[in-house]
């Protein structure tokens, strides 16, 4: 069979064509799911969050059973310099952990008052975008995990983190641990640490070791994408706020009004 | 060449110096002395073979870790059919090797070999000899 130039011609420019068709609906596809995957009505079925009660946790002033907790469990140094402390879950002032609910004004029983603090395990992450080498990452059930191998210490999750959750390690954090527990590493010289929703005790069914410590129940963990879980009831029945929602950070911990 | 006598006891001196660490061990007896790593009494059989474990223990190590933190998944399931839980300090040194100096240690330090796993991960032994 001879075949004409203009037939040739015809062939190829219809193959190329029917080629690139199909690569592009196939990236079209992808990406639409690859969006879809990432609303919250596509969610997986978990989603961690925590809902902290303040006014419980006032009820009993000067507690640190959940920072007592953290500690131990996770081999967190204790470090009283400010420059070098490491610190996981922590006190921090009313003023400075919800800023743009203090005033001038702020009623007087909330002035200077600890507000529980730690990773918020936002739903975008600005840590995870920064880290050049992929040593933190959002999991599918939200948490935002860290890989202390993988870590340099180049510290841009410090820096990206605009509630202060990450903590660098200047140097051998093992000297100031008073009690060294065994079932979970240490950190070393030049990583960065921050709270891990104690992803160790989920994967063996527990609950978070703050969560277990607080007598008080200022602390309720929870599954978001279960609508019976505590957090859910929790966050339909009461008003709560989150640290800094105009950054579009989407926090997973909320704070009882 | 009056001074052939001074210089042959020099070099003969500057030899036995820079040979010293070759007769220093085979007086001792080390070179034909292989790391002789203390194995576990309780427990016969590795997670993995004895050959497999011998030359590539490092890279099942990394396999757990990756599959550990970056997948979430904590269970190993052994070539004979058992389940582990991935961990360097809970299976590998609480199950078998309690003797993590006279296992791991040993055998690293005979082959010179330094590796970074114990700046982080504790060793059960000293951990509780460090609580108070």
């Amino acid at each position: 069979m001879k075949i004409s130039r203009k037939g040739f011609l015809e062939i190829g420019g219809l193959s190329l064509l029917a080629v690139a068709g199909k690569t592009a609906i196939g990236a079209l596809l992808g990406k639409v799911e690859a969006e879809t995957g990432s609303q919250p009505g596509a969610a997986p079925a978990t989603r961690w969050a925590m809902v902290v009660d303040p006014a419980k946790c006032a009820e009993k002033d000067g507690c640190s059973d959940c920072i007592n907790a953290c500690n131990k469990a996770h081999n967190v140094p204790v470090i009283k310099d400010p420059q070098h402390e490491v610190k996981w879950i922590w006190r921090e002032p009313f003023e400075n952990a919800l800023p743009t609910q203090a005033s001038a004004y702020t009623e007087k029983k909330f002035r200077g008052k600890a507000v529980m603090v730690f990773c918020n395990h936002c739903d975008n992450p600005p840590c995870v975008r920064v880290c050049p080498v992929q040593a933190t990452w959002k999991r599918q059930d939200g948490i935002v995990m860290m890989d202390w191998h993988r870590c340099i210490g180049c510290r841009y999750c410090v820096a990206a983190c605009p509630y202060g959750s990450r903590s660098f390690n200047w140097f051998d954090p093992r000297p100031y641990i008073a009690e060294m527990n065994p079932d979970f590493p240490t950190r070393t010289k030049g990583v960065v640490e921050k709270c891990n929703f104690c992803e160790e005790r989920l994967a063996k069914g527990q609950p978070p070791a703050c969560v277990e410590a607080c007598k008080e129940k200022a602390l309720v963990f929870g599954n978001l994408a279960d609508p019976q879980s505590e957090v859910r009831q929790l966050l339909e029945s009461r008003y709560t706020i989150r640290r800094k929602p105009e950054l579009g950070t989407q926090p997973d911990v909320f704070y009882l009004v | 060449m009056r001074d052939r006598g001074v210089i042959y006891t020099g070099l003969l001196i500057f030899l036995g110096l820079m040979t010293f660490p070759v007769w220093h061990d085979l007086a001792a007896g080390t070179t034909s002395r292989g790391p002789q790593p203390i194995l576990p009494k309780q427990e016969k059989q590795c997670v993995a073979p004895l050959a497999y474990m011998r030359t590539s223990h490092m890279n099942l190590l990394m396999d757990w870790r990756e599959t550990a933190v970056r997948r979430d998944v904590h269970s190993y399931k052994a070539f004979n059919g058992k389940t582990y839980n991935m961990s360097l300090t809970g299976t590998c040194l609480t199950g078998c090797h309690t003797n993590k100096d006279e296992f791991c240690d040993r055998c690293h330090n005979y082959a010179g070999v330094s590796v970074q796993c114990w700046e982080c991960h504790v060793d059960p032994k000293l951990a509780r000899r460090s609580a108070p």
